[in-house]
């Protein structure tokens, strides 16, 4: 160890800046780690999925399927659908590689968007942290996207019927729509070229922008230094926490670790994406219920709840998809992207800012974010509203009604009693939110709680 | 000084079952590979690890109260100072040829436009593609598996997929064929010849998002989309009765050839499918 530190010494006068990488501190908080599980969750997607790559055949070409799933024997299905069963019947270890790659990518995104809630409802994206928020926005969007463009791979019936939506989507927007739909499928829908496509944006393209962004990330998250908890000792000019090494080395590895054997149980006891039991694309056929994987649940609930309207003006048309899966997504991120400079502008604080806020210390913000995530959630029910009929027995149109008025209704709620409460608590300088009691809620008022 | 003992016991053993678990992976695969097992194993082995590794962390490293200074994240204006005069000076240059610059400007432009142009290799012209589909007039009515539907295939309430002959992996031209009693449904104005022997074609391709209509309710009459709820009236010219459609599914005119075979009186009336900026339907 210490040759090698002296050899690479030599050549390149690395001992300053490696002591100083070794001593550096971390503040030591749970909330902390939602970022770095995301992290870690996109190092098992590299490994799992190069593996799954040495297997997979990116083509729409028909075959004949000869293989061990017997119930497919002898049917035709395409080049890109065939390799998947095979990679799940036929290579070793293949099935479990396959789905503890599926998994990590939804635990992947889901931990992103924590992250991304700790850091708004702490304030973390205030300034000198603008920067760091925007490339974690457009880190958030560009797994969405890759996570689609996964699922979409294997050809089965289920994601073709995504495509055949996504082609639709994109046909909606004004006067370039068809032209966009047509360069992205290679023609009219189901264009051969589709699948091919989507490897190289899947395979190389999107992780390649990942990558570059997750460095700059990190990067500007060196050079900034982690933001920390107000407390005794702790200032906005230092960073109070352990050390690199070797405490938050371990812990980290630890981490890693962890999230491996979590998504390495997943990946092996849960059962996720059986392209086989779907069956292959066939473009007129649909799988009932058909439901996305839970990061675009959002924009698919949107599709079944916005309202029967199409707009027309002389020979143009604004199909109705536009709206919910075009317009709303794009005011959705424009608004996330936006956040920190709007914040700044309507507190009118410009200033830095190294010590977090509570959420409580923030009513307002909290609310807001409390709200708007909430429209999220109801909107990703939504996007089971076929299944949710079925389980508590109404007619799915009724459903779809109720769930129109819960987007509005229920965020507003949520957001109402987030103010109050947190109000409450800030005013009566508890020290948590469950210590307030529920007079005060109503009545802020300072001091202990009322018992 | 027991407690770190008791700590550095617990870490070995954490350890040493990973490593178990490592080498019940190994031979796992060796004998042939199975999911649920390797999944287990991952879990133990690397669960096991990540154990050790925080009790380490946790009890015997020293943790927190460690104090870093933060330096001012701006650089100090001295530096800014002579950062924007080194831009400046060599700015000049730039800026007494503004002529030149003009150039190279447009020059760079140009070459980003001519770029631009492979983009168009990605896809086909729209065209007129999405105006119509395979259908033909006197094209004969096939299923999915090419073959021909006649006037007596199916019965009352019965329903098909049905393509026009010779392009059954047509996605625009899929289309969902209904028999329904004569007696019960009146044909629209203008649609009086379409349904021959309450024969009622209409496009399965949803004008909302696209998705095949695939569920046909015969004592309802509708029709209905599994992904995201619409539903159509069969015997009102497939009208959208619910959901976010706004357009009716268009109607294949049909018609009965001399041998009872069921052909298409010529194409759609209505581009298929979800709408687009310049759809007429």
């Amino acid at each position: 160890m210490r040759r090698v530190a002296r050899w690479t010494d030599d050549r390149l006068g690395s001992s300053a800046f490696a002591e100083d990488a070794l001593n550096k501190v971390f503040p030591d908080h749970w909330s902390f780690m939602l970022g770095e599980i995301s992290l870690y969750c996109f190092v098992i997607l590299i490994l799992t999925g190069t593996f799954l790559t040495f297997f997979f055949d990116a083509s729409s070409r028909e075959i004949v399927y000869r293989g061990s799933y017997a119930p497919l024997n002898g049917a035709t299905v395409s080049e890109a659908y065939a390799s998947v069963v095979r990679i799940s019947f036929d290579v070793r270890a293949g099935l479990v590689m396959r789905q503890i790659h599926h998994w990590a990518a939804l635990v992947f995104i889901g931990a992103i968007v924590l992250h991304l809630c700790r850091i708004f409802f702490t304030g973390a994206f205030r300034r000198p942290r603008e920067l760091n928020w925007i490339i974690g926005v457009t880190l958030l969007l560009l797994a969405i996207f890759n996570g689609f463009t996964g699922y979409s791979l294997p050809d089965d019936l289920l994601s073709g019927t995504g495509l055949r939506i996504a082609y639709s989507i994109a046909l909606s927007v004004p006067l370039i729509g068809t032209w966009l739909a047509f360069l992205i499928f290679g023609g009219e829908f189901p264009a051969q070229q589709i699948i091919s496509r989507l490897f190289v944006i899947h395979i190389m393209l999107v992780p390649a922008l990942i990558i570059g962004l997750l460095g700059a990330h990190l990067a500007i998250l060196w050079r900034q230094k982690h933001t920390q908890f107000p407390e005794a000792g702790r200032t906005e000019s230092n960073v109070v926490g352990s050390k690199l090494w070797p405490t938050y080395a371990a812990k980290s590895v630890g981490l890693f670790c962890a999230v491996f054997a979590v998504l390495g149980a997943l990946g092996g006891l849960a059962q996720i994406n059986p392209i086989w039991l779907y069956g292959p694309f066939e473009p007129a056929y649909v799988a009932s219920p058909s439901q996305p994987d839970w990061f675009l649940g959002w924009v698919d609930g949107a599709l079944r709840l916005f309202p029967a309207w199409e707009f027309r003006t002389g020979s143009f048309m604004l199909p109705n998809p536009f709206f919910p899966a075009v317009l709303m997504p794009g005011i959705t991120f424009g608004l996330l992207y936006m956040w920190p400079f709007l914040e700044a502008r309507f507190t009118h604080d410009y200033g830095p800012h190294e010590l977090l806020d509570r959420p409580t210390d923030r009513p307002v913000r909290s609310a807001i974010g409390a709200g708007v995530l909430t429209f999220y959630i109801v909107l990703l029910f939504a996007a089971s509203n076929d299944v949710l009929a079925r389980m508590f027995q109404v007619p799915v149109l009724a459903m779809t009604v109720a769930f129109r008025i819960a987007l509005f209704v229920v965020p507003a709620l949520v957001a109402f009693v987030v103010y109050r409460w947190f109000k409450a608590v800030k005013v009566s300088g508890a020290k948590g939110v469950m210590e307030v009691s529920l007079v005060q809620v109503r009545h802020p008022t300072p001091g202990g709680s009322h018992e | 000084m027991s407690e770190g003992r008791d700590a550095t016991r617990l870490i070995a053993v954490s350890f040493s079952v990973s490593a178990l678990a490592s080498l019940g992976l190994l031979i796992t695969y060796v004998v042939g590979g199975q999911p649920q097992v390797e999944g287990s194993l991952i879990a133990v082995s690397l669960g096991s690890l990540a154990l050790g590794l925080i009790l380490w962390a946790h009890n015997l490293m020293p943790t927190g109260h460690f104090v870093e200074e933060r330096e001012p994240h701006g650089s100090t204006s001295a530096e800014r100072a002579s950062f924007t005069a080194d831009l400046d000076r060599s700015g000049d240059e730039i800026q007494r040829r503004t002529f030149l610059g003009r150039i190279l400007i447009g020059a760079l432009g140009l070459l980003g436009v001519a770029a631009l142009f492979p983009v168009r290799s990605l896809g086909t012209k729209p065209g007129r593609t999405l105006f119509h589909t395979s259908w033909t007039p006197g094209a004969r009515v096939v299923t999915g598996a090419g073959e021909v539907v006649t006037s007596s295939t199916l019965e009352v309430g019965g329903v098909l997929t049905v393509f026009p002959e010779g392009h059954t992996k047509a996605a625009d031209s899929q289309t969902i064929l209904v028999r329904v009693s004569t007696a019960e449904f009146t044909p629209l104005p203008g649609r009086e010849t379409w349904s021959p022997d309450g024969y009622l074609a209409y496009s399965k391709v949803c004008t909302h998002a696209g998705c095949p209509v695939a569920l046909y309710q015969a004592e309802s009459k509708e029709l209905f989309c599994p992904c995201h709820q619409s539903a159509f009236d069969v015997f009102d010219g497939a009208r959208p009765i619910a959901g976010p459609a706004t357009r009716p599914l268009p109607q294949l005119p049909l018609a009965i050839d001399a041998s009872g075979n069921l052909t298409a009186q010529r194409d759609f009336t209505q581009p298929v499918g979800p709408g687009f900026w310049n759809d007429p339907s």
